[in-house]
């Protein structure tokens, strides 16, 4: 179980298996915010700096395994959480995560570790205010992935889990198990689910909708009057936005 | 330990083989003498006959690189600190102990995950949280904790390698010199070794006397575990 939102911060994530739409949406729902005036820092899935020397060494390599590819992973969330996003939203700020612990509790159980025993490790971080699942057919996500980018990545198909010989096939497999275990935490975890098939433009303007909602009424921390001066060159509004770089799957 | 016992869910994804080799943990504070004893029960063993195959904390090649730098930088909090650790023995365990103990070799384990337990109990992770994380946790066949006191802790390492930074536990700043944080931290760290030793029946030790004295009674307890079923796989003369 995820901890209740202690803070003066809202947390807004998305999930979804590769090639959903939930990055585009996202990217918009940010710089709808940002305009609005709102301090918004943005997140992204294994993207600690720390951390990324070790994932691609292994991930090069090829010697994780299920659970120690669970747990790195958690580590640079842990990385994240405790230098970035624990911090901001105390401070009263928005986060956008992009993937969130239900990737781990989806990816890892589809690998095979212990339901609860991943649960339990993210355990240290809170349920978000909004939580959105943007959910598409398997064949969907094949024909984005492979339309914008050569080839699925290794671990992306589950290849270290000998499903199947080629890479498109063992996608489907994986993915499918993934979805599977998706769709079991919108009930356990309150997800929405998004339809990621709708046009681009309807899909936000019902982001925005929930997103609307859930920050009625609520001030967050204010921007300072001198930031316009210095702030052009930082990707997000809130200070610390400096420390990690982009993340991979 | 033929079949296998975890603290929890283990691996589900592996299959169920059998272990018949036998896991030997060596805990206790730093400067206590583990590696010493290590490398005189590895010797004596193999003049025994018997295989074996020793292992210590952070010494997988996964997450090497990413302690040595957290280490220089200080910058990682109690919990990243905590998985870079569990990351670190989770690869050890698969892809050595495991191995090696269903290939019916001793192993002898320089440390074993209660040392992370320890440590971070000072720094005030979640007990709890980090009991259930140790599930993957093979229990071992035995665990001789070697526990002596603080004084004599400082004697030791006055007279050895001197008095570091991280067994000093500088970077929680208990105090402003190397020798109170050093008596600080070892006393706190005892405390935590104490109260795993109940919980996990650990098998104390006291290592304040001559090398060879700990020795002999280290060796009178293995005898114990190894004579207890089959014979293991032995070394070919």
């Amino acid at each position: 179980m995820l901890k209740p939102n202690d803070t003066q911060g809202k947390l807004i994530i998305v999930e979804g298996i590769d090639g959903s739409g939930k990055s585009t949406q996202i990217n918009l729902l940010y710089k709808w915010l940002q305009a609005q005036g709102r301090s918004v820092y943005f997140s992204e899935w294994n993207s600690s700096v720390l951390v990324k020397s070790t994932t691609k060494m292994a991930k090069k390599a090829k010697i994780f395994t299920p659970t120690t590819f669970s747990i790195l992973q958690c580590t640079d969330f842990a990385d994240r959480w405790e230098n970035s996003i624990y911090p901001l939203l105390k401070a009263g700020v928005i986060v956008l995560a992009d993937r969130y612990a239900f990737t781990a509790f989806a990816r890892d159980v589809a690998r095979g570790v212990d339901p609860a025993w991943v649960r339990n490790m993210y355990s240290f971080a809170i349920q978000p205010d909004v939580a959105l699942l943007f959910r598409v057919p398997m064949d969907v996500s094949i024909q984005r992935i492979t339309a914008s980018r050569a080839k699925l990545k290794y671990y992306e198909a589950g290849m270290d889990l000998n499903l199947a010989k080629n890479r498109i096939d063992s996608f489907r497999i994986f993915q499918g198990h993934i979805l599977d275990e998706y769709n079991k935490m919108v009930n356990e975890f309150g997800l929405t689910v998004i339809d990621g098939t709708l046009p681009v433009k309807t899909q936000q303007k019902l982001v925005r909708g929930i997103v609307k909602n859930a920050l009625q009424g609520w001030e967050g921390l204010r921007i300072p009057h001198h930031r316009a001066i210095n702030s052009k060159k930082s990707r997000a509004s809130a200070p610390m936005g400096g420390k990690h770089e982009g993340g991979k799957q | 330990m033929s079949e296998p016992i975890f603290y929890g869910a283990g691996f589900p994804y592996r299959k169920k083989h059998k272990m018949p080799g036998k896991l030997i943990v060596l805990e206790g504070t730093d400067g206590v003498g583990r590696s010493t004893q290590t490398k005189l029960l590895r010797r004596w063993l193999e003049a025994e006959g018997y295989a074996v195959s020793d292992t210590g904390l952070r010494r997988s090649e996964l997450t090497q690189a990413g302690l040595n730098e957290a280490k220089k930088g200080h910058t990682l909090s109690p919990i990243t600190m905590s998985l870079f650790y569990a990351a670190d023995f989770a690869d050890r365990l698969e892809n050595q102990i495991i191995p090696a103990l269903q290939a019916g070799f001793v192993v002898l384990s320089d440390r074993y995950f209660y040392s992370v337990m320890a440590r971070d109990c000072i720094r005030g992770v979640d007990p709890e949280w980090e009991r259930k994380l140790y599930g993957i946790a093979l229990k071992p066949d035995l665990i001789l904790y070697l526990k002596a006191d603080v004084p004599d802790l400082v004697a030791r390492l006055i007279h050895g390698r001197g008095l570091n930074y991280w067994e000093a536990g500088m970077d929680i700043h208990l105090a402003d010199n190397l020798y109170d944080s050093f008596v600080k931290y070892q006393t706190e760290l005892i405390r935590a070794f104490d109260s795993l030793a109940d919980e996990y029946n650990f098998v104390t030790v006291d290592a304040a006397r001559p090398i060879e004295d700990v020795f002999e009674e280290l060796k009178e307890d293995i005898r114990q575990v190894l004579d207890e079923d089959q014979p293991l796989a032995k070394k070919p003369k």
